[in-house]
This record gives structure tokens, C-alpha cells and sequence, in this order.
């Protein structure tokens, strides 16, 4: 890889966190939009993102994003300096804008052209906005990048009605240099703003032949006289931020008062930094030092990036490293030491530091569900437009963390359900008028970690769901026979089987058919389960149970048919030894168990991988009880269990390919690789198609 | 100046040879990764039947290939004896089983003749040519064709 995509790669990687910056300071600006207390550090913060990554496309040339961003920018800049106040309206404007710059961001990175996904039409509204009056605002558009713009604004507070003297103390630092600016440009941009004079005190200019050419020897002093108004002058320096120290002084204040000047929030950000050292501060320094409030940002925790691979070769070796503990622990077992032995006692201290390990090296790989769920903040946006409904999107616990091939795979079932909440959960704003709630609706997003799993809820407040209906579109599709009775909750499930669909028109949004078992299937692939659950009037909820992560899992090792193998613990509901009375056959071959007068099909696991041809003698065998994705729990029949620990999942896809019924493989403590089952797919794999009805009938027993 | 061992390095090929029955068979050194004795493979449901199981290698999981069975010769009863060569191409980890590895030898490229219409199509699918060398004949076989692809499982 070449340097110059070393650097554009790392400019897309800050892309990402100044989008997810964006994201969140619109978010707070949209939450205290009515407030009359309007954030000034958020509107800046919003100003900075942008600014950002205009400056960083101008770099690489990519032209449709600097031209965006810039729009957007000007539109941001006007409301941070208060001259447009951030309406409803506005604000929304903003976030569309802000997803545009994340379309555009990301075609950019995959190297497409741009220029036909530049969205003319919300470059236009946000023209508008920028320019209210005359158009005196916008900046010439060739001026992109790192030249300052001059934005005149006449500010509420403390306008200067006359003319007024300052005096500007400016040091550049080596930095500032360094970063290719010039004090000359700046000097010539006060000189736009009114009458003015530099002196440059070169009294620490050392002899010729002491001076070091790269240090800085020369304080230059300025005297503006301008109607502009103090942060006018502030923000030519904007661009030198941190870089130099600066003081500006109203001559009228130092006279007049021996307090520091009252500033605007904005100026107080702007802090003299670095002072250098030969400067020793007298009195009047410290009178003119603006500001005095230093306001050290609460910096954010120091992070490294790191190559995604090494990571997930670092867990690689750290499941070598359990692996290798399971192996050790059985060589000691055998050799049959004492269990006060010495080498017990480490042995028990090494399980005890590699299962350490292994949690901080998930921790590593965990990140935040907010960059997901600021995703689906976005899907719902577009959903509710598209829709004609007034959506609310709420989040809460966006902070849980998650392994992030978790989160990467959770993005398609989400966005379905939540594009499903949209199109059939919140009813329109006359439905919703009638019903006596609020017209806009409201769809909650959350996350939390509920007994070391992550519980994703999606939930929102519109009709419910329509369980007549239901029933009625099953029995008609036939999924369901016409005189089953079901449950409530039975019939929730139903949303779940392939093919059914309640819209009664296909829409845009959703309405296909093959939203709800999609994302069942997907949650499940991930070793999660679903769970749907309505109140008639008062909304859904939609609750997704997943793992933390995918590369260790809770197993139960079972013996079949003189195989080892591995069931997930998740999916057991429990295990029992069953009576021979209990075990009814009904025509040859199907097995059920009666448990609790409830009568469940019995799936010989030997059978099911081949492993024997008859069913085994199920009353010497152990029953597992699983969940299946029709909500109809199967009992896997196993000769034995023997264990039950965490396992190290390792793929089989790599070097060999999918099996069906078996979700991966894992390595035991003697070296043998044991198979972990799908229970899911090893019961579909038995079960006959369409056998559906004859099991609904079964429940009734 | 390209000087005539150079060319002539280019032009070699080098081979390890080993038994699959009576038979003498060859891959290409570059794919082979390691040899190893046989250690009993856990087996995989719905797996052809030239397919033995899966293998723990240093954590790696490797589906081990009965060379002779693919090779329509007849399955192979495996024993300590037996070993495993274990391939690798395009990033897929295979072992195949062996009756024995004999040698490791260089030939010429051009050595390599094409397949004799003679061999039955099965075996003859799976090799790329044959090398005579002094009273015996070497078939070089086509990994490509003998490891089975990833995603060709699917069928049960």
C-alpha cells in the first residue's frame, strides 16, 4: 500500500467518527431544539465535523463531498453564529444533509464517482438556509479547504455601535509553521476588517550567528480599529487555534474596566496556548490574556486503532491458549496428581488467567451499538418519510458494547424490524388522533446486557398487532389449519413463518413477506433468539437475545452414538431422562415423549448425522429439550451427557464447507475435534415439510 | 546475463511422490505443507464417502481426503501406518492419505506426459499427467480436482 492511501485510509477512519460526531450533536441539538438555552459548544462541535471532513476531501480531490459539506457547512456556521435560529425545519434539513454526507463518505471510499449521487435538490435547501438575505454569507465556492472564510455577522449581544481599537498580541509557534500557515495571511485578513497597523518586536531576536533558523524570535502586536465585533477578529485566528498565543484587547475595556472583558462562549474557546517561555508575563499580560477561564477539554480516553485482522488473530491464539488449558487440565487428570498438588494450585491459577485473557480480548473486539443504532436512527428517518407518519426514534443504552461481528450482522434484522414498526406498528396521525394518543409516534431502541447475553429491544407505541387478522391471513395461506386454537403469544409467533405477510398493499417499506423469518433465521445464525410480544393499542415490542460473542459458546458435550459432540446451551430448555411409559410411537418411526401431559416429537440425534440406522433404545437415552423456531419445542435424543463447559467455536467453512445441522466445530481438552450441532437445523433436516398442521393438533392433547 | 542453471532451475519441477495402494503418485512440493502419521479423524455427517472426517491441526480444523478412495481404488482401512500429507491451495487446508510418502525428486517440466487414454475416467480425472522414470511410472495428480471445493457439501 502506498503512503497516500495509508493517509486516505486513515482520513475515512476519522470520517467515521466525525459522522458518528455529527450524528450526535444534531441528535442533542434536535432533543433541545424548543429549549431557549441553544447549545453554542454543540453547534460548533456539529461546525468542526463538517469542517473537517470538507478539509480532509479537499486533500484527495473528491469534489461532490467537498462541495456538499460545504453548503452544510455555511448552513452551520450561520447557526453558530446565531443568525439562523435552528428550527424543526432546519434541524431536519441538517440531518438529511448529514446522512447525505455519510452516502457521500462512503462512496468516496469505495472509490466510486460521486457526482451522479450529489443530491442537488438538498444542496439547493441548504443554500437556502444559508443564504437569508442577500447572499453576502456563502464564501466563494473555490475557496474550499484551509483559507479562513469571513463571515460577517452582527451578533445580539453587545454590538459595538461605534468603532472600537483592539489590541491583538499574536506569537506564532514552530507548529504553526509547520502546518503551513503564514501569519502574513491572517495579518492581511484584519487588515480587511478595518483600519490597522502591525509592529513586530523582534527585541528577542538573538545575534546572527545565534540564530536558529526553525524558532521563533518575533512577537508581532496589532492595533485593529474596526466596527467589527471582538470574535470577528477571533475567528481569523480560528484556523490557528492551539497554535500561537494570542490575546485580544478592546482598548476601551482596559481603560474603562480592570476586569476582563465579557466574551461570548465562543471566544473563551479560543485560548492562548502555548506561551513561550523567554515571555515573562507582567501585569498588563496578564489583563490583556483573554479568556481567563482555560478551558481544557475533557479529553476523550487515549485510543489506539488497530488492524482489525491482528485482533482477530489475538483471539485466534487466545482460544489456542483455552484449548490448550483443557488439554493440560485432562494430561493432569490422568496422571492422577493429588488435588493439593502444586502443580494443581498453577494449573488452577493459568485457567484462571486465561479465561482473563479471553474476556479483555472480547472486550477488545466489543464496540458500542451506537454506531448501529445511529444507522437505524437514519432507517427510521427515511421509513417515517416515505411512510407519511411523524416517527420519534428513541435510543437508550447505545453505549452497551457488543462483539462486532454481532453488531456487523445485526444491521439487516433491524433495519427490518424497524422498518416494519414504521410501516405497521405506528398507525397514521389520524388513527393515532382517533386513539387518543400523540400524533407522532414513537420507536424505541435499546440495548442492554441481561445475564451475560445482550437484550436488543425494538419497541413502539402504535396499534399493536392485529391477532385476528393474523389468524385469519394463516389460515388462509394455509400455514395454519382453520379450527387450530392458538395462544395469544402462539399467534405472534406466526409472524415469524416463511411467507406470511399482513399488508395488505406491498409497499416500498416492507410488506414482502420475507421480513420477519428472515430476521429469525438471522438472530438465530448468531446463536440468538426472538421474541415478539403486543398489547392490543398500546404498541409491540420486538426483544432480540444474543451472545456477546461468537467465538467461545456455553456447550453441552454429549455422547452420540459413540460421537462427541457439542449442543448449545442456549438453545436447551432442559434435560431429562424419560420413563419408558412416557415414549409413545405413532405410526413406525415417530417418536413422542409425553412430559407434563404435553406430548413432544423425540429426533434420535444418531439417526439424524447417520451415525445409526434405527432409533436407539430411548428409554437409556437422555433428552434434550429445544427450542425450534416454530416455537415448538423437540426433544433431541442423545445416549449421554457428559459435560458441560465453554467451548472455542472453529469454523468448518474454511477448509471444508457447510455441514448441514452442524453450526461449527470446537477442540476438546484430549485434542479431538468435536462437532457443535445447529439443533435448529438438525431438526428441520429431520423434520418432514409441512408437518406443521399435524403438530398444531398435537397441542391440544 | 541469465546464466543456464538458472533456466534450468525454472524449468524443474519438484515432487513428493508416495504410494495410494500399489500405485505411485506425485503433488507438486509447493502445496504440500506437512506430513504426519495418521491420528483417527472425527467423523463429519453427510460427508462423501472418500471424505474420513476432520483433524486437529495446532488448532486449524482439516478435513482428511482417502486418496484412494477418491481415486476409485478402494477404501483404505487407515492404521498407524498410514499418513497424512497435508495440501494446501487457494487458502483450503486438505490432508490426504497415503499408504506411504517415498521420496521427495526433481523432474523437468517437460517430463510430464499427458494422461494415456488408457486410465479409467475416475482415477484419469484426477491426475494432470504421468512421469516414467527408470521402471516406473509416477502420476501427478490435480489437487484442484481431488480436494473437494468448499460450498460443494451442500447436498446432504
Amino acid at each position: 500500500m502506498t503512503k497516500i492511501d495509508d493517509i486516505r485510509d486513515t482520513f475515512f477512519q476519522e470520517c467515521d467518527d466525525l459522522l458518528e460526531a455529527l450524528n450526535d450533536g444534531l441528535g442533542q441539538l434536535g432533543d433541545s431544539a424548543d429549549d431557549a438555552a441553544f447549545d453554542d459548544q454543540t453547534v460548533n462541535a456539529v461546525f468542526r465535523a463538517v469542517h473537517s471532513i470538507k478539509g480532509g476531501a479537499a486533500a484527495f480531490a473528491l469534489d461532490s463531498l467537498v462541495k456538499f459539506s460545504h453548503h452544510f457547512e455555511s448552513v452551520l456556521d450561520l447557526m453558530r453564529s446565531g443568525k439562523v435560529q435552528p428550527s424543526i425545519d432546519l434541524l431536519k434539513i441538517c440531518q438529511k444533509a448529514a446522512d447525505h454526507l455519510t452516502d457521500l463518505v462512503a462512496s468516496a471510499r469505495s472509490g466510486n464517482d460521486q457526482t451522479g449521487l450529489y443530491d442537488q435538490d438538498l444542496a439547493a435547501k441548504l443554500l437556502a438556509f444559508g443564504n437569508p438575505d442577500s447572499g453576502e454569507v456563502a464564501a466563494p465556492e473555490q475557496d474550499f479547504g484551509f483559507v479562513p472564510m469571513i463571515i460577517p455577522i452582527s451578533l445580539d449581544f453587545d454590538t459595538p455601535t461605534d468603532t472600537s481599537t483592539f489590541i491583538i498580541k499574536f506569537t506564532a509557534t514552530y507548529q504553526l509553521f509547520a502546518n503551513g500557515n503564514d501569519p502574513v495571511h491572517l495579518f492581511r485578513e484584519l487588515a480587511d476588517l478595518g483600519e490597522y497597523s502591525v509592529t513586530a518586536d523582534t527585541s528577542e531576536l538573538p545575534d546572527f550567528d545565534d540564530l536558529k533558523w526553525d524558532d521563533i524570535h518575533i512577537k508581532w502586536e496589532i492595533r485593529l480599529t474596526t466596527a467589527r465585533h471582538l470574535s470577528d477578529i477571533s475567528d481569523v485566528f480560528e484556523f490557528v487555534d492551539g497554535l500561537c498565543a494570542l490575546s485580544i484587547l478592546r482598548l476601551e475595556d482596559e481603560l474603562a474596566t480592570e476586569t476582563p472583558p465579557q466574551l461570548p462562549d465562543i471566544v473563551q474557546q479560543k485560548t492562548a496556548l502555548i506561551a513561550p517561555a523567554a515571555q515573562t508575563p507582567t501585569d498588563e499580560d496578564q489583563k490583556l490574556q483573554r479568556g481567563t477561564t482555560e478551558k481544557i477539554s475533557a479529553s476523550p480516553k487515549a485510543s489506539v486503532r488497530v488492524d482489525l485482522d491482528l485482533v482477530d488473530k489475538l483471539i485466534n491464539i487466545v482460544g489456542e491458549l483455552v484449548i490448550n488449558q483443557a488439554v493440560l487440565t485432562q494430561c493432569i487428570d490422568d496422571a492422577g496428581l493429588p488435588e493439593s498438588s502444586q502443580t494443581r494450585a498453577s494449573l488452577n491459577e493459568f485457567k484462571t488467567l486465561a479465561r482473563d485473557i479471553q474476556e479483555n480480548m472480547m472486550a477488545i473486539r466489543a464496540q458500542s451499538v451506537k454506531p448501529l443504532f445511529q444507522r437505524m436512527a437514519r432507517i427510521a428517518r427515511e421509513a417515517s418519510d416515505i411512510a407519511g407518519k411523524s416517527v420519534r426514534f428513541e435510543t437508550l443504552g447505545e453505549t452497551t458494547e457488543v462483539d462486532r461481528t454481532v453488531i456487523e450482522r445485526l444491521v439487516d434484522p433491524l433495519t427490518h424490524i424497524i422498518r416494519n414498526s414504521v410501516d405497521h406498528g405506528v398507525e397514521d396521525p389520524a388513527r393515532r388522533r382517533d386513539a387518543g394518543k400523540t400524533e407522532t409516534g414513537c420507536i424505541t431502541l435499546s440495548a442492554a446486557h441481561r445475564s451475560g447475553r445482550v437484550l436488543i429491544e425494538v419497541s413502539d407505541d402504535g396499534a399493536g398487532i392485529n391477532r385476528p387478522k393474523v389468524l385469519e391471513i394463516a389460515v388462509s395461506k394455509g400455514l395454519i389449519s382453520a379450527d387450530a386454537v392458538l395462544s395469544d403469544s402462539e399467534i405472534d409467533q406466526l409472524l415469524f413463518l416463511p411467507g406470511f405477510s399482513t399488508a395488505k398493499v406491498v409497499t416500498n417499506l416492507s410488506g414482502r413477506g420475507v421480513g420477519m423469518d428472515v430476521v429469525r433465521s438471522a438472530i438465530q445464525k448468531l446463536g440468538g433468539r426472538v421474541n415478539i410480544s403486543s398489547q392490543p393499542g398500546k404498541g409491540t415490542t420486538i426483544a432480540f437475545s444474543l451472545p456477546l460473542t461468537l467465538a467461545v459458546l456455553d456447550g453441552m458435550v454429549v455422547n452420540v452414538a459413540g460421537q462427541t459432540m457439542v449442543v448449545p446451551i442456549t438453545a436447551i430448555i432442559e434435560t431429562l431422562r424419560p420413563k419408558a411409559e412416557d415414549i409413545h410411537l405413532i405410526g413406525a418411526e415417530g417418536y413422542v415423549v409425553s412430559i407434563r401431559n404435553k406430548l413432544i416429537p423425540i429426533i434420535d440425534l444418531g439417526q439424524v448425522f447417520g451415525h445409526r440406522n434405527q432409533v436407539g433404545r430411548l428409554s437409556d437415552m437422555v433428552l434434550l429439550l429445544v427450542e425450534s423456531d416454530r416455537k415448538q419445542p423437540w426433544a433431541l435424543a442423545v445416549d449421554g451427557i457428559y459435560d458441560q463447559r465453554q467451548v472455542v467455536i472453529k469454523s468448518l467453512e474454511n477448509n471444508y464447507g457447510h455441514v448441514p445441522g452442524v453450526a461449527a466445530a470446537t477442540i476438546l481438552g484430549d485434542g479431538k475435534i468435536a462437532l457443535i450441532i445447529d439443533p435448529e437445523e438438525a431438526t428441520e433436516r429431520y423434520r418432514p415439510q409441512g408437518q406443521m398442521r399435524q403438530l398444531q393438533g398435537l397441542e391440544e392433547v | 546475463m541469465q546464466s543456464a542453471a538458472q533456466i534450468s532451475q525454472a524449468d524443474l519441477r519438484e515432487l513428493v511422490t508416495f504410494k495410494v495402494g500399489e500405485q505411485d503418485y506425485c503433488i507438486d512440493i509447493m502445496s504440500v505443507r506437512e506430513i504426519r502419521g495418521w491420528t483417527p479423524a472425527t467423523v463429519l455427517p453427510y460427508a462423501p464417502s472418500y471424505v474420513l472426517g476432520v483433524i486437529n491441526l495446532r488448532g486449524t480444523i482439516v478435513p482428511i481426503v482417502d486418496l484412494s478412495a477418491r481415486l476409485n481404488l478402494g477404501r483404505s482401512e487407515p492404521d498407524s501406518r498410514h499418513v497424512v500429507v497435508i495440501t494446501a491451495i487457494n487458502n483450503q487446508m486438505v490432508g490426504l492419505l497415503v499408504n506411504s510418502v517415498s521420496d521427495i525428486m526433481s523432474v523437468n517440466r517437460s517430463a510430464v506426459q499427458p494422461v494415456p487414454e488408457a486410465a479409467s475416467e475416475a482415477t484419469g480425472a484426477h491426475i494432470e499427467g504421468v512421469i516414467a522414470i527408470d521402471d516406473r511410472m509416477l502420476r501427478v495428480i490435480d489437487l484442484q480436482v481431488v480436494i473437494p471445493s468448499i460450498g460443494e457439501r451442500e447436498i446432504g
